[in-house]
């Protein structure tokens, strides 16, 4: 056929939760990605060769086009594997979305500044899988939201607003009041 | 029953699982949103995983509270995730007789956890029963 279509987004989802990783999978899946499944950090990274640690001869090539991962798990965290991936070579490029049932500003603001795209409020909802098209489509580059809440000014670090559900990041800046702009001040 | 009056006692059901405060609707849509033909008992299949995950935490719960000195770490730790799994699935009552007990862990008050422990057991078991009738209505319903 020849033309890119959403089957060929590979998502790999990391949960220990076994409730959540059939969410997950289910959510994505209608959204038609591909997904695989797993229940830690450790068989994340072992999914994408990392483990393998001379990634040069690991023959084992799979795509995997974003990474969405529960921020508390067990050994390790969310963050940690964000972490991982951002300081590997041939991983760094791949989106990371953090899930949590937990609204903790310096921890949405922790993950967006390490690297993460979206931080998603769980339980996650199909509007917010809808978010993930974007970064999938544009890869590595970033695209400047529309402007919403502009109301809502709001400095520093806060909670997420229980309609917006979401946190993104804007390029290499934090919007952690969701107006599309990058925020002037961080505390 | 015929077909409407089993219909309506489905809808009643339902309606009653969400004003008794038992069910988050905005959840249980989500799931049914997910079912589709070719995932006909979605919903059904996360309810039966709430089922089995709730059991092994229960019972996680029981043990750990039976061992001395109490590890309320550890308590803290199956009650975040009993938390997310009735999140998950909109279980309103037994999520919030989570988060007493939860307090009572930060406060270090095993007695308190004892007592809280045994409202989630009751508060499980009556969604437990209450979703399964409802289910079994649904089923009827459908081959009605």
């Amino acid at each position: 056929m020849g033309m890119i279509t959403d089957s060929q987004f590979h998502v790999l989802a990391v949960d220990d939760s076994i409730i959540d990783r059939k969410l997950i999978e289910r959510l994505l899946k209608t959204s038609s990605y591909q997904v695989t499944a797993v229940d830690s950090g450790n068989k994340a990274l072992e999914f994408l060769g990392l483990l393998n640690e001379d990634e040069q001869t690991n023959s084992q090539v799979i795509q995997v086009n974003l990474i969405i991962t529960d921020y508390c798990m067990p050994g390790m965290t969310g963050y940690d594997l964000l972490r991982k991936i951002k300081e590997s070579a041939s991983l760094k490029d791949i989106p990371v979305v953090i899930m949590s049932s937990e609204n903790i500003p310096s921890r949405i603001n922790r993950c967006l500044e390490e690297g993460a795209e979206e931080f998603f409020l769980k339980p996650v909802q199909l509007a917010d899988v809808n978010k993930l098209k974007p970064h999938l489509m544009k890869g590595i580059s970033k695209e400047i939201k529309e402007p919403n809440n502009i109301n809502n000014k709001r400095k520093g670090l806060e909670e997420i607003d229980s309609a917006d559900r979401t946190r993104t990041r804007l390029n290499d800046t934090i919007d952690i009041n969701n107006d599309g702009l990058p925020d002037l001040e961080i505390v | 029953m015929n077909s409407n009056q089993l219909q309506h006692q489905v809808l009643y059901m339902r309606r009653s699982l969400f004003d008794q405060g038992y069910l988050d609707s905005e959840q249980l849509i989500q799931l049914e949103d997910l079912q589709d033909d070719a995932n006909p008992n979605f919903v059904e299949e996360v309810v039966s995983l709430f089922y089995s995950d709730s059991a092994r935490l229960i019972q996680n719960i029981e043990q750990t509270l039976s061992n001395r000195p109490v590890d309320f770490s550890r308590l803290d730790d199956i009650l975040h995730q009993f938390k997310g799994s009735c999140s998950s699935i909109g279980a309103k009552k037994v999520k919030d007789a989570c988060s007493q007990f939860r307090e009572y862990c930060n406060a270090g008050n095993a007695e308190g956890c004892s007592s809280s422990f045994q409202l989630i057991k009751q508060e499980y078991e009556t969604l437990r029963r209450r979703l399964e009738s409802y289910f079994q209505m649904v089923k009827q319903a459908k081959a009605a």
